[in-house]
């Protein structure tokens, strides 16, 4: 008889909540009751609430019991787990638990199905048919699919991901990169962590296409330090691509190069820029470019460079594999395809939701969240990180599309939601954004540097009332020199979790709000 | 309050920093890797040898100093064995990790960037591990633990000092 297999995945967030216990208590049960099983380490589905969850391979499918803590294990195995067995914790068929059943995965296809470091599981699951087929295309028809997809960087910015790549493919140079933005410093987000730790060689796909199609033979992932688990992984599969040819000196006997190495970050929330990256990975302060030149042209070491993020790249096997229109079909208005979009802070039902464009927040946060954790209220999100708007919930209506959330002066960011309860203070969430931004600023602009130190001055002095009025019309006009001076996001964007706190929760801020919510509306700094 | 750790270099430590300075040599961009298998091999970077860095690399001392002291994640001085790292974004204080804080300094009975009496744990702030879903979240040494409590951070700094 086959050995049965089971599944308990190695993701963080799971190990965060105790999934290496549970895979000991496993395989001590197991071999205590002589009992041959397959333990397989699998990444997490991103249903983080459930983690950890454990599956088993039946007949009909793989079946999840979850949350399994280490005094369930016992259990488990008297119920038969390992035949699909009835137990309080089992949740049935895995795909079809709704959570996961909606969502319509694309980057996230195999995350939380495969063994992340297993070349052989990826080809099983439809790896590397996206580089097959690049390298059967002409350079132009690469970047062109990449182009017509519609793709946009999921790393915030939403620039068209083809477009870059073929400034880059038509820049000159004996040299190129590509860089992968894996800095993913943003609160409220994991799905660079997830793709990483869950699915790295799609990553490795992806980067090695973008390499084929602009002729770049060396590839970077700028690795937050605080990551060490996808730097132990992202280095064993690399090791193994290299060892199958499908990374080198002959990508699997096409004659063309591409090498990939991963460098750590070590701490600088900025360096999620991409020329304070650039300057990081070239061994320098990560102080911020002048823009021009594009790192397209000019980038790492002065050669034209690709710089995306972790989901643009993990994305692009997936165009490449099923046809740009397939991906195009997905989505709303001008943001097309799918965003994996990430639930944390005050939530129930944490975790990664990777939907079409045009889902709206009240659906994430209700239908997939299940409202907070606390049970209170849900007051305000911030949405795209700590330089992302915080919205009130009048706004929970709006689809998840670039353009919906630019028209309320916010922004999707990298797709990361973070709630909060009603006991929340917006005021000090505004003081907490200039904090964070005078930790994090390269001092390279003025309005950035000295902006976000008087940022938190300003709302000391707000919230202690001394001359208040005047103090706020001081912290609306820092934020407009902050949000038009800055060199880059960081200073130039800290003013909208500022403004849109003061905006939508005036009361916060010790305005009477029946006056003045109106007025401050209609003042807005946008 | 908290214990102060001496920078003291043993012959040993100077002959490891050695190689890895030797090693890193002609990689482009050298300086990051460098000080990263500098600081993962003794525990910080002494800045008795940014000399020999900045003449490895063809860089001034004051860049050497410069690049060290703008990323968070490097040190110039030891710290204890273990390393405890507090998140302190917005998801987690949106799970209250700003009580979290105040309670795991009393029971450590330091601040951010200190040692506790015995050597045992540093405390520093971090800000965000990417374990949104299940805030707070802390990190001790390269584990991350999600949906902790103040109870939860003690027992591990206890399993963590006795084993």
């Amino acid at each position: 008889m086959a050995k049965v297999k089971v599944f308990v995945p190695r993701d963080s967030t799971a190990l965060s909540l105790g999934a290496n216990r549970t895979a000991v208590a496993i395989q001590a049960e197991a071999e205590k009751r002589g009992i041959d099983i397959e333990l397989i380490r699998n990444g997490s589905r991103g249903v983080f609430w459930l983690e950890p969850m454990v599956e088993v391979e039946t007949d009909k499918g793989r079946i999840a019991y979850a949350p399994v803590k280490p005094i369930d294990v016992a259990g488990l195995f008297d119920a038969d787990f390992l035949n699909g067995g009835e137990h309080a914790l089992n949740l049935g068929l895995t795909a079809e638990i709704p959570y996961l059943k909606n969502q319509q995965r694309l980057t996230f296809a195999r995350v939380g199905i495969t063994d992340p470091v297993s070349l052989e599981d990826y080809l099983a699951h439809d790896g590397y048919k996206g580089l097959t087929n690049a390298l059967a295309m002409t350079q132009e028809d690469i970047v062109k699919a990449v182009t017509d997809s519609g793709l946009r960087g999921r790393g915030g910015a939403a620039f068209p991901t083809g477009i870059k790549w073929n400034t880059v493919l038509g820049a000159k140079g004996e040299q190129k990169y590509i860089v992968c933005n894996a800095d993913e410093g943003d609160s409220g987000t994991y799905s660079d962590r997830m793709v990483m730790e869950d699915d790295p060689f799609v990553l490795i796909e992806g980067m090695t296409i973008a390499g084929i199609a602009v002729g770049a033979t060396q590839g970077y992932i700028y690795l937050r330090s605080e990551y060490p688990h996808a730097l132990h992984i992202l280095n064993e599969a690399i090791a193994k691509a290299v060892a199958a040819n499908y990374l080198g000196d002959d990508v699997c006997g096409s004659g063309q190069a591409f090498h990939l190495e991963v460098r750590r970050a070590a701490g600088a929330y900025v360096c999620g820029e991409e020329t304070s990256l650039l300057e990081s990975l070239e061994g320098k302060r990560g102080l911020v470019r002048f823009k021009p030149p594009l790192p397209a042209i000019e980038g790492l070491f002065g050669k034209p460079t690709v710089v995306n993020n972790v989901i643009s790249l993990a994305t692009i096997p997936i165009i490449l594999d099923k046809g740009a229109q397939y991906y195009a079909d997905y989505g709303m208005g001008r943001s097309r395809g799918t965003l994996p979009i990430q639930l944390a802070g005050n939530i129930k039902q944490g975790g990664l939701v990777e939907l079409a464009f045009g889902v709206t927040l009240r659906e994430l946060l209700y239908d997939y969240g299940g409202g907070s954790a606390s049970g209170r209220p849900i007051r305000a999100v911030q949405v795209g990180g700590p330089l992302g708007a915080y919205l009130p919930e009048s706004q929970f209506d709006t689809p998840v599309d670039y353009e919906s959330f630019a028209k309320l002066w916010a922004v999707l960011g990298h797709g990361g939601i973070v709630a909060f309860d009603d006991t929340v203070d917006m005021a000090k969430m505004a003081r907490y954004a200039f904090e964070f931004c005078s930790i994090e600023s390269c001092g390279k602009c003025t309005p950035c540097r000295i902006g976000a130190t008087r940022g938190v001055e300003v709302m000391d002095k707000i919230k202690s009332g001394k001359d208040h009025a005047k103090n706020i019309q001081v912290l609306r006009d820092l934020s407009d020199t902050m949000l038009n001076g800055s060199l880059c996001a960081l200073g130039g964007m800290t003013p909208y979790p500022v403004i849109s706190a003061l905006n939508h929760f005036g009361e916060d801020f010790g305005l009477n709000v029946s006056i003045d919510k109106k007025l401050n509306e209609k003042e807005g700094v946008a | 309050m908290g214990i102060s750790l001496v920078n003291k270099l043993s012959d040993s430590d100077l002959k490891k920093i050695e190689s890895h300075i030797f090693a890193h040599q002609g990689v482009p961009g050298a300086l990051m890797p460098l000080l990263h298998a500098v600081q993962d091999d003794i525990g910080y970077v002494p800045e008795e040898i940014y000399p020999q860095i900045s003449q490895a690399l063809a860089l001034s001392v004051a860049e050497v100093h410069g690049f060290v002291t703008f990323y968070h994640h490097f040190r110039t001085h030891p710290v204890g064995k273990h390393v405890l790292q507090v998140c302190r974004a917005e998801s987690c204080q949106a799970m209250g990790s700003e009580k979290l804080e105040s309670e795991i300094k009393a029971k450590l009975g330091i601040d951010y960037h200190q040692t506790t009496m015995d050597g045992e744990v540093t405390l520093l702030p971090v800000y965000c591990l990417g374990n949104c879903a299940c805030s707070p979240a802390v990190m001790m040494d390269d584990e991350v633990y999600g949906r902790v409590d103040a109870q939860a951070v003690a027992d591990l700094v206890s399993e963590v000092s006795n084993g």
